[in-house]
């Protein structure tokens, strides 16, 4: 019986320059911000980045470590636009490959199912068939004859999600209102890694979750646990904790220059995520 | 009683979701929240509407529930596209760009999409809204640069090039309306370009042409947008947004 535990440091360790990442949440909600800051840390770079985006892109781009970005949008929900993505948009600094989100959903399902593509309606006479290389169209094979858009498999090096309990061996669950798309991204990846507010034992999960339909990511979903308890911050992980707005608008506000940036980048990035997690409780 | 501007929006607003019955009301934006209730709370009860994030919710209050939430159905994110792709819904959009077939862009400004001039919402929803289901859109700044000639990234898909990406997508393409600061719009003319349907009370037709970058269907008569009834108003004012968070996107 495997324990998978491990830290977000050893999470990092098994990524590679030039990876596929798969991001979990949605926007600013439980984003695994406590890996992310760990990949801010690190020397890898060349990132591709498929995600519903919120900080975790934002964080990164600021870093100067991606170099693609898959993605619907990328936004803080109180704050509509990441501005640190912005940038790097605006100075042509990162490859856009952009997507509609419920194509997206697609990309990560063909991916799950081990399928090249699964068809729909959407994006026909939008940009996004001009705009995203990968997007074409296919033919209906019956009587229809309809020509649909054919989603291509977001096929992922690794995944990182962030959950609200989990156990040792990666079994997990959602305690807020939505899953979000974690499942997806999870089986799109050939690698997998979890990080949750708190492990429990096996027999606690159930309880912990309040019910069985909540207990939505199981051990063959999972190759790494790292427990971390305010791991998300500072997005929404309710009901833990809610978004940190005070902390979001000083995130956002680094934007606003280099050395801005810089001095948000010593204060809370550059540093270990203990310590980080100190700095915030003392905040 | 005086009634407002962002009233008179409201009320244009809740007109957009007439006779549409048992879908999802998916209005996105203050004024239009507010719209969406008023027509569930008077002449469409059938409609469903969401509580902004996992739930449909059957309270009047656009924003704020104290005395908590009536749950009609969990709605999270995946249940969400279930619902778009089927056709039972009815989403109001922003738009930072919109031209005369309702092409829409809120992606990005600029001529290079590689370096824009400004990155904005990205595609979200657009292309699979659009082609999917009833779309209206709600522009609380109406003026030559969110109105033009051409977008620069068509995110919401218009009559055009759907007509020109083929039966698919023009199957269940359905624009309906544009609702302004200043007026109603709607595509209701033999080639689908964009006509004024009716000028906000004290707007003219001239002010509604200045602020649109390309030349308007104009019928012979622009009724005025229709202002609340009383029993509207007072649902507008007590029960949906006594906040009066109205008032701040579209000031008086």
């Amino acid at each position: 019986m495997s324990d998978k535990r491990l830290t977000e440091d050893e999470v990092v360790a098994e990524l590679r320059s030039g990876m596929t990442i798969g991001i979990g949440g949605w926007g600013s909600r439980r984003k695994p911000m406590s890996l992310v800051r760990a990949i801010a840390r690190s020397a890898l770079r060349d990132l591709t980045l498929v995600s519903y985006g919120g900080p975790d892109v934002g964080v990164l781009c600021a870093t100067g470590q991606v170099k693609r970005v898959v993605y619907a949008f990328v936004s803080l929900d109180t704050i509509a636009l990441d501005p640190h993505f912005r940038s790097a948009r605006q100075a042509g600094a990162v490859e856009d490959e952009p997507w509609d989100e419920g194509l997206f959903l697609l990309g990560l399902q063909a991916a799950a199912w081990r399928v090249p593509f699964l068809p729909s309606r959407v994006g026909l006479g939008s940009d996004l068939m001009r705009l995203n290389p990968r997007l074409a169209t296919v033919r209906s094979p019956f009587g229809d004859g309809e020509e649909l858009v054919a989603a291509p498999a977001l096929e992922l090096d690794a995944a990182l999600c962030h959950l609200d309990r989990a156990d040792a061996r990666g079994n997990a669950c959602f305690l807020g209102p939505d899953l979000y798309f974690d499942d997806l991204f999870l089986r799109a990846a050939a690698r997998r890694y979890i990080s949750t507010e708190k492990v429990v034992a096996t027999q606690d999960l159930l309880g912990e979750a309040g019910t069985e339909q909540r207990l939505r990511i199981h051990r063959a979903m999972v190759d790494g646990v790292v427990e971390r308890r305010g791991g998300a911050h500072f997005t929404d992980c309710r009901p833990d904790y809610e978004r940190d707005e005070a902390f979001q608008k000083e995130y956002a506000g680094a934007a606003s220059s280099a050395e801005a940036w810089d001095s948000f980048r010593t204060d809370w990035v550059d540093l270990p995520e203990h310590e980080y997690q100190a700095r915030v409780a003392a905040r | 009683m005086t009634v407002t501007r962002a009233e008179v929006c409201v009320t244009a607003v809740a007109e957009c979701f007439r006779g549409d019955g048992e879908i999802l009301a998916n209005p996105i934006g203050t004024i239009p929240m507010i719209g969406g209730r008023l027509a569930r709370a008077s002449f469409e009860p059938d409609l469903l509407m969401t509580d902004g994030e996992a739930a449909l919710i059957s309270n009047h209050a656009a924003f704020a529930w104290p005395e908590g939430r009536v749950i009609e159905a969990y709605n999270p994110y995946r249940s969400m596209f279930d619902l778009v792709w089927s056709g039972r819904r009815h989403v109001i959009m922003g738009a930072s760009q919109i031209d005369r077939f309702g092409n829409q862009n809120f992606a990005a400004i600029g001529a290079d999409y590689t370096r824009p001039r400004a990155q904005l919402l990205g595609f979200r929803g657009a292309p699979g809204n659009t082609v999917n289901d009833a779309t209206s859109y709600w522009v609380p700044n109406h003026g030559p640069r969110v109105f033009v000639e051409s977008v620069d990234v068509v995110t919401g898909v218009g009559w055009d090039r759907a007509a020109a990406a083929g039966p698919a997508a023009t199957r269940y393409l359905d624009l309906r309306r544009v609702v302004t600061n200043l007026a109603v719009l709607d595509w209701e003319t033999l080639d689908h370009r964009m006509r004024l349907r009716s000028c906000h009370p004290g707007v003219s037709v001239t002010e509604v042409e200045a602020a649109t970058g390309f030349e308007l269907v104009i019928p012979d008569q622009v009724p005025d947008s229709r202002l609340p009834s009383p029993e509207e108003l007072d649902l507008i004012r007590s029960v949906i947004d006594p906040e009066g968070r109205r008032e701040t996107e579209v000031p008086a």
